[in-house]
């Protein structure tokens, strides 16, 4: 994992809206949404529910257990990287980035698993990671 | 010039002005700003004193009051809402009730930006919201949200980069004809699809080109239009909507073109097969493709099929589309199409479009925009545009 000096992932702008999930990141555990009172689960996490506006919410822990919805190989940068967006095993979806990966046997609806990568600053961002990379 | 509507309801397009630079190197964003605004209020036969509303996005300054101020306007009603590139879509959708309301008359619509000259492209962090907060170490991009688009469209149905590369052919065949185009060069599918490769399975030239300059609409009552020697483009029927995720539940094979073209269509009471010509924003082919499906010029998931049938070739198809070229060779001034596809729908209706690309007997065209990140978040606007 490349949780070095080095890195070139940006570190997150932390702001009232996202500073328990980052904070939640860097203790390698994915939150999401989840609300109490119409129970659906959603991404981004918020202090209330897009889908009902109720306060009641959780900030739940996820498995980190997702499938690709679908991904491109950013090319035209020094290193190329995948952006995607995984739809994790409690439903809502997220963008992210595959790391450890061949470019060219992602497909989607493959599995992924979290994976925690330090951005510069050293605080960790969430990742996935495919199951069969060193097959 | 506030009158009692005679004709409640209708609208129309007197001016219309795309600037020809598209390397703006010597001219402020604010000196082409006053540049197109002369431009259209000439081609409309009316001066600045006429001017009685005034939109715009992304403009210097706070909202749009240094660029009213700069061009000595007074207006009675002000909007610069700003969704990107459908921004002009939806200001001319805007205007129009407020000229239906009577609420003012004459209302002057601009656009004006050097990205090229100042060496920039979109910035998302420019545009950031609490999503953002959420997504900026992954380095996202506007050609990579929508070339998640294009991949998940070949997932779900098949497309092909190939059935992609039609929609840069028949806007290459078009831009041929016209002189003020950045690339004039007709483009094969070949071609397309071994340019480098962008972000999969996107290639450079399913990628829009990256121009200064700008452009400007007037839009006025019936009264007005009535004075003018101008051919009359009635606002027939519009729409606007934004899509997004949802709380996490992303579905980017389709925009809010679903809802706009409704909305549009159901306002002007025609269908699909009677629009005449389309200029649909294509700031990738992949919003090309997207907006023909969701408007319903063919079913969800045949838009590769209907594109590679030629079917957006003039004179060859039966849906000519961006005859002046698009943004995909022709302009993309300030990176934000919705302007310019309006311009050239209304060239079309006066039959002033390039006679190589003029439609027959264009009496109904229909202009639409996509602006910010189809996969995501974004704003879909619709015009419905009749010669009458």
């Amino acid at each position: 994992m490349a949780e070095s000096a080095q890195s070139d992932v940006p570190s997150p702008n932390v702001d009232l809206d996202n500073e328990q999930y980052w904070a939640a990141a860097s203790r390698r555990q994915l939150r999401i949404g989840q609300c109490a009172k119409c129970q659906k689960a959603f991404f981004y996490p918020r202090h209330f529910c897009p889908f009902c506006l109720s306060a009641d919410v959780d900030w739940a822990l996820a498995s980190g257990q997702a499938r690709i919805y679908s991904y491109t190989v950013m090319r035209r940068v020094d290193k190329p990287y995948v952006l995607a967006y995984v739809q994790l095993d409690e439903g809502p979806a997220m963008m992210t980035n595959i790391v450890e990966c061949d470019f060219e046997s992602l497909t989607v609806g493959q599995v992924v698993e979290v994976v925690y990568v330090a951005s510069t600053n050293g605080s960790l961002v969430p990742m996935f990671r495919t199951l069969d990379r060193h097959a | 010039m506030l009158t009692t509507p005679s004709n409640p309801g209708a609208a129309y397009i007197a001016g219309a002005f795309e600037h020809p630079t598209r390397l703006a190197t010597d001219l402020s964003i604010a000196q082409l700003h006053a540049e197109v605004a002369r431009g259209a209020l000439e081609d409309a036969g009316l001066g600045i004193a006429d001017v009685d509303a005034f939109y715009t996005a992304d403009a210097p300054g706070l909202g749009p009051i240094a660029i009213v101020e700069h061009l000595g306007i007074k207006p009675q009603i002000v909007d610069s809402t700003d969704v990107g590139g459908s921004s002009y879509l939806l200001h001319v959708n805007h205007a129009a009730q407020a000229i239906a309301a009577g609420k003012c008359s004459v209302a002057l619509i601009t656009l004006a930006g050097r990205p090229r000259a100042e060496g920039k492209t979109t910035v998302a962090s420019r545009f950031a919201g609490p999503d953002v907060g959420f997504e900026s170490p992954y380095r996202s991009s506007v050609v990579g949200m929508y070339a998640m688009a294009a991949a998940r469209h070949m997932h779900e149905f098949g497309t092909t980069g190939e059935q992609l590369a039609w929609i840069k052919v028949a806007a290459s065949v078009h831009a041929q004809h016209n002189p003020l185009a950045l690339l004039r060069n007709v483009t094969t599918v070949e071609e397309v699809v071994n340019s480098p490769m962008v972000a999969d399975p996107l290639h450079r030239l399913d990628c829009c080109v990256i121009t200064d300059g700008g452009g400007a609409l007037v839009v006025v009552s019936p009264e007005i239009a009535k004075s003018l020697s101008r051919p009359k483009v009635r606002v027939r029927g519009s729409g606007e909507f934004v899509k997004h995720i949802h709380g996490g539940y992303p579905d980017m094979t389709s925009s809010g073109a679903v809802v706009s073209g409704a909305q549009a269509f159901a306002e002007a009471r025609v269908t699909p097969t009677d629009i005449k010509c389309a200029c649909i924003y294509d700031s990738f082919t992949i919003s090309v493709l997207i907006a023909l499906e969701d408007l319903g010029f063919c079913e969800k998931g045949q838009g590769g099929q209907f594109v590679s049938e030629g079917n957006l070739i003039s004179g060859v198809g039966r849906l000519p589309f961006n005859t002046d070229g698009g943004g995909l060779c022709n302009n993309h001034p300030s990176n934000r199409g919705g302007m310019t596809k309006v311009i050239e729908a209304v060239r079309q209706l006066r039959g002033e479009a390039h006679p190589r690309v003029q439609v027959p007997n264009c009496d109904l065209a229909l202009a639409h925009g996509t602006g910010g990140w189809i996969a995501s978040r974004h704003c879909s606007a619709t015009l419905i545009l009749e010669r009458e």
